[in-house]
């Protein structure tokens, strides 16, 4: 399938996307900060964050000048309630987390009434409405994916898009999108009941008109189809979330599209594009050895994250890249990282497509750990499955065979760190194959064939037969 | 210098046996495990004849070293007498024995013994008495230092240590356990060995052969001079220093007599030969300190245990806990032939109970099987590649057995509890168990035939079925599962 020749030119035509000026000069103001120097492997360097370094895109209907680096609202930390009765949002840690952010020139804040079990989008209000209303920008979505039809009726609709203004403490909102289309069984099916037979997209564009949304877009997961014809309709929109990163740039996974694609025939319409799920949930973090290796000869210094931010953020096209922080530490990384954007040279890009193959190699199963399988209604708790048996792939720890030279220890990590990690009643044995599941996957895993096939793996090991 | 030896070869001896059931990684059973096996009363239900000569023929020649070497119980008294004595010296009696209490208790426990009641001997038997308070108090502190471990292992990324679940297997045995542990705890710090010579049976029965013994503490009457320091430090109280005479039947061979006479007037030696034998004044003074281990976790009494608690993350259903069913028979493990071996044998000393990795195996509640192991699958199920049971089992009870003999060993067998089944309570598709049975004894079929999109439900080929509990563990219906096991009275093969 992969073509050399066509390689050649569409990274000539990524490059182009890119704006060449800006890459010497900010690769000068950057290359010349000698104090970017920490000691270990992982460079999580939190010295020295600027304040007024980010890079800004121009949103080009509204002319916000939107921060490259976007918080992600959909992984908000939490803690035990007081009486030990059950989780909540830790409003402090995300106050502080959303003060250091806008501090630090990140002004775009996604959130959804689905986040974080229903509670995003009032923490992000919170937090937001500590600060002046013109120091940040909004989005939010329909989120109506659910197919009862309270929530696809036009009042059930109508209803979640006056709270979010509620919860966010809002009378407009800056950015909304129709969240996640692209889904379901049948997705054009879905399309049509979620936004056209209820009238919704009609009730939204007028919301645009009368000014209290102030850019209207979607965004997208899964079935092309709907994708293509919603830029064919003669809907003006103002952007469009799409997921891209080095690797979905021409491999994306099941029934995933190439970001290549996506973020083409979005540019050629002149749409701007905002990036979800830059580091592929995480994976794009914590690399295999070899293409940890492959990167840390380039720059020693960048962390694996450090890449996949300014892979996202080069294209010219893009809005602002999303990333759920949950870490002051991460957030600061981020921070840097686009304070100002160094984008990747043609060299590095080349380097970035020999990673995303060596990836390609490792069986890594595609979740991204969005959460939106679950609660499984039999308990499992299947992104920290998936979490484990990637991590323990990276790791080397997923053993071929019995007769593999390290197979006592690679089982000793595999079943020590599977318990670590999953309580033994969510494991994937648990698993009963029900399918619930498996429509809500943005990533379109098959997850109860996964289930199957790692508890199957496990037993293996716990027997210590041959697989 | 005899009692030396006797100190580190029973402090040893001890370690070695408790360490038997804190461990439960099964890693020190394949050493030591013969260390359970060397006991005398398991010895004796496992018919294990060259055991039982062996430690007859060892008491004939030397006296009771057993009580105060091999076993557990006699060197924890020893443990908690020497921690008194440290409180006020010389603070024992001498007291005649009290016959008919002994003689009275081991004859019922002969009777019960004959009888196969094995649960009211249990009671009293002193290796699995002390097999109780470990796995009962003593375990869980073991298990929760392990989990700290296991704690900063995980933050250290190592994989060497893991947690494991600690919860009480039943509540009657810990009682049990517990006033075990206090009475014998109590009776030694007052009176030393008092149980051993009065209500042990393992005592009694050596006590009567140690009479007869070849070697045994000799008192000089020429050298002694009624000073009575010797009695005065006898944990038995079985030295009579006025008349010069020891009451073999409850002398432990302890030594500690010798050392403290400063006249040397005991020696240990054939009573016959005992002779005006000078001897180099071998003056050791008992300052050797036993550091081998702090006894002070002994007395954190715990009362209260922390439940099982279940981690129950972000967004997760919350999983309710397994109830037990009701089962008519209760199941046994693989190795145990049948419930009726398993009851004559056991002495419900709870080896297996505490190194069953898979939550499998606890104390019986029931009158009849008291305290002895039986098999319930709430917390996991019978793994196939395990035996870990049968491994350590010293009385016979739970016979060795293979892997692969133990998985054409029908336990049990599933039976099928319609109304509870996620396909027909929910009408949802589930094959858990079939795809999780390691015999294939669970197909899946049409609940309704002539339909052929209808939804499968289990069926049970009970000729297959080995009673694993695979099944049970896994059903996602609860509390109850909608499959569950039912015990064997007589173990069969497939």
């Amino acid at each position: 399938m992969e073509n050399n020749n066509k390689n050649e030119i569409n990274r000539r035509n990524f490059l182009k996307t890119l704006g060449i000026g800006a890459i010497a000069s900010t690769a000068a103001l950057y290359g010349c900060d000698s104090k970017n120097k920490s000691v270990g492997g992982t460079v999580i360097d939190t010295s020295d964050v600027p304040t007024d370094k980010m890079t800004y895109r121009t949103a080009r209907n509204s002319g916000d000048k939107v921060s490259l680096l976007g918080y992600g609202c959909m992984r908000f930390p939490l803690r035990q309630k007081a009486g030990g009765d059950g989780e909540e949002i830790d409003q402090d840690t995300v106050n502080q987390l959303i003060d250091y952010a806008i501090e630090h020139g990140v002004n775009y804040f996604d959130t959804s009434p689905r986040y974080v079990r229903g509670w995003s989008e009032t923490a992000t209000g919170i937090a937001l409405s500590r600060h002046p209303r013109n120091k940040y920008f909004i989005a939010t979505k329909m989120s109506n994916q659910s197919e009862d039809a309270v929530t696809r009726s036009r009042e059930g609709s109508i209803a979640m898009y006056r709270n979010s203004m509620k919860e966010l403490q809002t009378d407009y909102l800056d950015y909304y999108l129709l969240h996640s289309v692209g889904g379901g069984a049948d997705a054009m099916q879905t399309l049509k009941e979620r936004f056209y037979d209820n009238g919704i997209l009609d009730f939204l564009l007028k919301e645009r008109e009368a000014g209290r949304i102030r850019n209207l877009g979607w965004s997208f997961h899964g079935d092309v189809k709907v994708f293509d014809y919603l830029l064919s309709t003669d809907i003006k929109w103002d952007f469009v979330q799409i997921q891209l990163n080095y690797v979905d740039w021409k491999h994306a996974s099941g029934f995933n599209t190439n970001a290549e694609y996506l973020y083409g025939e979005l540019s050629k319409r002149n749409i701007q594009s905002v990036i979800m799920e830059p580091l592929l949930g995480g994976r794009l973090a914590t690399l295999n050895y070899h293409a940890q290796n492959v990167l840390k000869q380039i720059r020693p210094e960048d962390s694996p994250a450090n890449w996949a931010f300014r892979y996202a953020g080069s294209p010219e096209n893009v809005l602002t890249v999303l990333s759920g922080m949950v870490y002051m530490e991460h957030l600061k990384e981020n921070i840097k990282t686009y304070s100002p954007l160094q984008p990747v040279t043609e060299h590095e890009l080349t380097t970035l497509e020999d990673v995303a193959q060596l990836m390609l190699k490792y069986p890594l199963i595609m979740c991204t750990e969005c959460n939106y399988c679950m609660p499984c209604p039999y308990g499992l708790n299947i992104p920290a499955i998936f979490a484990h048996y990637n991590r323990c792939v990276n790791e080397g720890n997923v053993p071929k065979s019995l007769q593999d030279e390290n197979y006592r220890r690679a089982r000793q990590a595999f079943l020590v760190g599977y318990d670590r990690s999953v309580p033994k009643l969510r494991q994937a044995n648990h698993c009963t194959s029900c399918g619930v599941c498996a429509p809500h996957c943005p990533q379109r895993i098959q997850i109860p064939r996964e289930m199957e096939r790692i508890d199957k793996f496990v037993e293996h090991l716990k027997q210590k037969t041959e697989f | 210098m005899l009692r030396k030896i006797r100190i580190i070869a029973a402090v040893v001896c001890f370690a070695v046996i408790t360490l038997l059931f804190l461990d439960f990684t099964g890693v020190l059973h394949g050493w030591f495990g013969w260390m359970a096996k060397i006991q005398f009363v398991p010895a004796l239900l496992a018919l294990n004849v060259v055991v039982v000569v062996a430690l007859i023929v060892l008491t004939l020649l030397f006296g009771r070293v057993y009580c105060s070497v091999i076993c557990p119980l006699g060197v924890y008294q020893d443990i908690i007498s020497w921690i008194a004595r440290k409180r006020k010296k010389n603070r024992f009696v001498y007291s005649s024995s009290i016959s008919w209490l002994r003689y009275g208790v081991l004859a019922i426990f002969v009777i019960v013994f004959i009888a196969g009641v094995n649960s009211v001997f249990a009671l009293i038997e002193p290796y699995s008495g002390y097999g109780r308070v470990v796995s009962n108090l003593f375990a869980p502190l073991y298990q929760w230092g392990n989990n700290l471990i296991a704690y900063f292992a995980e933050r250290m990324g190592s994989y060497t240590f893991y947690s494991v679940d600690v919860w009480i297997k039943s509540a009657i045995t810990f009682i049990i356990a517990a006033a075990t542990f206090v009475i014998i705890t109590v009776l030694a710090w007052r009176n030393g060995r008092t149980y051993c010579n009065t209500i042990c049976p393992v005592g009694t029965v050596l006590g009567f052969i140690s009479r007869f013994s070849f070697f045994k503490p000799v008192i000089d009457e020429e050298k002694c001079n009624s000073c009575g320091l010797c009695a005065r430090n006898c944990k038995a109280s079985c030295i009579n220093s006025k008349a010069h005479k020891i009451d073999y039947s409850r002398c432990v061979t302890c030594m500690d007599c010798m050392e403290k006479c400063n006249k040397n007037a005991i020696k240990y030696a054939p009573l016959r030969a005992v002779q005006k034998t000078t001897e180099n004044n071998n003056n050791t003074d008992d300052s050797s300190r036993r550091k081998f281990f702090s006894i002070t976790a002994l007395f954190a009494f715990f009362t209260t245990f922390k439940a099982y608690s279940q981690m129950v993350d972000g967004g997760l259903a919350v999983i309710e806990n397994k109830k037990i069913p009701n089962r008519t028979t209760p199941i046994v493990p693989a190795g145990s032939e049948s419930l009726r071996n398993l009851a004559q044998h056991c002495t419900a000393c709870q080896l297996c109970v505490s190194v069953c990795p898979n939550q499998v195996l606890r104390p019986s509640d029931k009158l009849s099987a008291l305290m002895q192991p039986e098999m319930s699958y709430e917390r996991g199920y019978c793994r196939p590649e395990c035996t870990k049971c049968s491994e350590v089992c010293p009385t016979g009870a739970i016979n060795l057995i293979t892997t692969a003999d133990k998985s054409a060993t029908q336990i049990g067998h599933a039976v099928w509890v319609k109304e509870n089944c996620v396909v027909i309570h929910d009408s949802v598709s589930c094959r858990n168990c079939e795809r999780h049975c390691p015999v294939a004894a669970i197909q899946m079929v049409k609940q309704d035939a002539e339909n052929p999109d209808s939804l499968k439900i289990p069926t049970i080929d009970t000729e297959r079925c080995i009673g694993c509990g695979a099944c049970e563990n896994l059903c996602p219906a609860r509390p109850f599962s909608a499959i569950y096991v039912e015990g064997h009275e007589k173990h069969r093969t497939v």
